[in-house]
């Protein structure tokens, strides 16, 4: 108990004195050359002088000096020992507390996401920002499953977020395919293309598959930049059709029924920006429940044991490639499902959009996010969003801004904003499983 | 029946094992009967993790055949199959000299994941389990039946919910042979499962071997320094120096080998202990 643990640790007095004593005969050795004698220019040549009451006044300043700090540092410690035991009593209701608040907070942030475009209806500002950060909420979601769940550092997400976006646009403006057809295919064949890279480079460890990763979302830019006949090289692809609500287009006017005149409303751009904001809170939302099922299934685990302990898996009979393979194809093809929104909503997309720097930012809001932590990528994306729009006025010192936030962060929150873990299946039956 | 000689189930047949110029395992025969403790001793670097690495398909080896007499597959070849097939197919199990597990997954995660295969198979493809569906369902709640069923008979069904890598080293020991033994193993590889326990642990470590064998019918193959371990549970036991057998028999005849006990004591000190005052003569001589 913690006063018998006081007892024991707390030094005597004469433990005290003995250990200030001790440094005032350090502090004495030292002070007689460096304080006790001093020499002195008197008429030409040097002299030695003394100075030994303030030679005193050291010593007894360190004297008291270390009877002080060493009692500060035993207080100091004798508290952390004393939280330290209580955390360690505490820290299962604590975990599952835990669960439960953020739980409640992702319950309110969805209610708040549901009416912010009701409340903000007639403001495209904030419609469109708060699109935006779905939009990056969705890609961080997809990429939690390759970085946060199977640990695999993946540096080239945004290629895959560029196959989507791209894969939309030509089989639109080519082949004349709708949204909502296009947005699986574009998914699967972003997530294809997840397989062909994690295939051979799967086996590689940690870094070299994060450069593997650096290299192939270079690849897809470069070669969308100079394939000219196949992606419109520099220019891009523009004209790409927007989504229309079940067939019905957002546009001012047509021969054929359109949104407003069907539901005998009057045209306003801001219904669009509206259903788009509507369709990406979908999308992130299946995403989420998508991750989530499957975390808790033997895939998910697996992930996670993966990211643990590659070895150990394979010791219990796992085969790791099959597992890293699927996060990685999975993390593909929602991150392809993102891109086909993203050029939808654009109507324009160029290798511009697909740089290095989008990838970095989607790491970016995981790790802040707290790898892993659902709730966590949507606080980063806002965070991560917000901060350069809000930073505006600064003009170019708003990177600065960015970059000393994340690294506030960091400091503040080594493992994340939310670094919590729920685990997946419990024993115990309070708050025990739930679906 | 029983009067025939058993038919070994593992038989290991001139390993070699070489890194560059150094024979980590040199020329190794050795055969580890079904449902009995076979213990592998020998000086640290004599290459027993080696061999571990070479039985489970971590290392390919240089030369030589490691095969399993599976009772429904037949005879696997060990040697050839990639690590997670050996663990799968070949039910051949191990645990880590340094302790692998999944540190921030709770202790029934870990033995859940150790479980993956067959959870795998009834998820199809993780749509079953995507859906819910009832096999599923049962395949799950089988799965961690099992689990509390070795955490109860280890002992650690109360820290089912707790974070494996919050617990202390020996309960992390306890853990991973569990863990194990959620694979549903033939032969089980402990590689120093005494390491670190207090006489206490390693007691209670003993009593669980021995049950295994017992109750389970499981093949054991025990690495182990702690001779309080080994000598007492081994119904046989190899010893190995600079990757050589130099002895093999029962523990007692171990004990008292004196090829065992040079490699352990070095050269003099043997010579002292086993001769008495002749080697105070050699010693003699030689300046
Ligand atoms: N991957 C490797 N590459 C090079 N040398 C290795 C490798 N693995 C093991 N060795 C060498 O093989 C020898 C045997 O090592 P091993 O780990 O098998 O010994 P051990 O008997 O398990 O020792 P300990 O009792 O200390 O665990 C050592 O000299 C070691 O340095
Ligand atoms: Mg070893």
């Amino acid at each position: 108990m913690p006063p018998l643990v006081f007892a024991n640790d707390a030094p005597t007095a004469a433990e005290r004195l003995k250990d200030a004593s001790g440094v005032a005969l350090i502090a004495l050795l030292l002070g007689i050359p460096m304080i006790g004698l001093t020499t002195a220019d008197q008429g030409g040549s040097l002299q030695v002088l003394t100075r030994w009451p303030l030679l005193a006044a050291f010593i007894a300043a360190s004297f008291c000096g270390r009877l002080v700090v060493r009692y500060l540092l035993d207080a100091l410690k004798r508290r952390r020992q004393a939280q330290d035991r209580q955390a360690g009593a505490t820290a299962a209701k604590e975990t599952r507390r835990g669960g439960r608040m953020l739980e409640s907070i992702g319950w309110l942030a969805f209610g708040l996401a549901l009416v912010l475009p009701i409340v903000f209806s007639d403001n495209r500002y904030v419609v469109d920002t708060a699109t935006t950060v779905l939009i990056y909420v969705m890609l961080g979601w997809g990429l939690n499953v390759v970085v946060g769940l199977a640990g695999l550092l993946d540096l080239g997400h945004v290629a895959f977020y560029a196959v989507g976006a791209y894969a939309y646009a030509l089989l639109s403006t080519q082949f004349g395919w709708g949204f909502w057809a296009a947005l699986p295919v574009a998914g699967i064949i972003a997530g294809v293309f997840g397989l062909a890279l994690g295939w051979p480079s799967l086996r590689l460890r940690g870094d070299y598959l994060a450069i593997v990763t650096l290299g192939f979302g270079e690849i897809i830019r470069v070669v969308l930049i100079n394939w000219t006949d196949f992606s419109g090289g520099p220019n891009g692809i523009s004209s790409i059709p927007r989504p229309t609500f079940f067939g019905l287009p957002f546009v001012p006017s047509s021969d054929n029924p359109t949104f407003a005149t069907y539901f005998g409303l009057e045209f306003s751009p801001m219904h669009r920006i509206i259903f788009l904001y509507y369709v990406i809170l979908v999308l992130s939302l299946l995403t989420n429940v998508l991750v989530k099922r499957l975390r808790r299934l033997p895939i998910g685990r697996a992930w996670e044991a993966v990211r643990e302990d590659e070895i150990a898996c394979k010791a219990l009979g796992m085969n790791v490639t099959n597992a890293k393979l699927s996060a990685f194809a999975l993390g593909a093809m929602l991150g392809g499902v993102a891109g086909v929104f993203f050029a939808a909503r654009q109507g324009f997309i160029s290798p511009e959009s697909f740089t290095f720097n989008e990838s970095a930012i989607i790491l970016a809001i995981v790790v802040l996010g707290g790898m892993g932590s659902q709730l966590g990528v949507v606080l980063a994306s806002v965070v991560l969003v917000l901060l350069p729009e809000l930073g505006r006025d600064f003009a170019e010192y708003r990177m600065l801004l960015f970059g000393a936030a994340m690294i506030l962060i960091m400091v503040w929150r080594p493992g994340g904003i939310l670094s919590h873990r729920e685990p997946t299946l419990r024993l115990s039956p309070e708050g025990g499983r739930r679906e | 029946m029983s009067s025939e000689v058993a038919v070994p189930l593992l038989s290991v047949e001139r390993l070699t094992m070489r890194f560059g110029g150094l024979a980590a395992i040199d020329d190794l025969s050795l055969d580890v009967p079904p449902g009995k403790i076979t213990g592998v001793i020998g000086p640290n670097g004599a290459g027993k993790t080696t061999f571990f690495n070479c039985l489970t398909g971590f290392y390919k080896p240089t030369v030589g055949s490691v095969r399993l007499n599976h009772p429904e597959r037949g005879v696997l070849r060990l040697e050839d199959l990639p690590s997670h097939q050996v663990a799968h197919t070949a039910q051949v199990v191990r645990t880590f000299q340094n302790i692998r597990l999944f540190p921030k997954m709770t202790v029934l995660e870990n033995l859940i994941v150790a479980q993956h295969n067959v959870l795998q198979k009834a998820s199809r493809f993780s749509l079953a389990g995507i859906l819910g569906l009832p096999s599923y369902r049962r395949a799950e709640a089988q799965a961690v039946a099992k689990a509390v069923d070795w955490l109860t008979r280890l002992g650690l069904i109360d820290k089912a919910d707790t974070a494996a890598g919050d617990l202390p080293y020996g309960t992390q020991r306890r853990i991973e042979i569990a863990r194990a033994l959620c694979v549903d193993p033939l032969l089980l590889c402990l590689d120093e499962p005494a390491a670190g326990l207090n006489p206490r642990e390693s007691g209670e470590l003993n009593e669980l071997l021995l049950r295994l064998v017992a109750d389970e019918g499981l093949t054991i193959l025990l690495i182990e320094h702690d001779m309080s371990v080994v000598m007492n549970v081994s119904n046989h036991i190899c010893v190995l120096n600079y990757g050589r057998k130099i002895a093999e028999g029962t523990p007692k005849q171990m004990q008292n080998d004196p090829n065992v006990i040079k490699a352990y004591l070095g050269e003099e000190e043997a010579d002292e202990l086993l001769y008495g005052e002749k080697s105070g003569e050699s010693a003699g001589v030689t300046p």
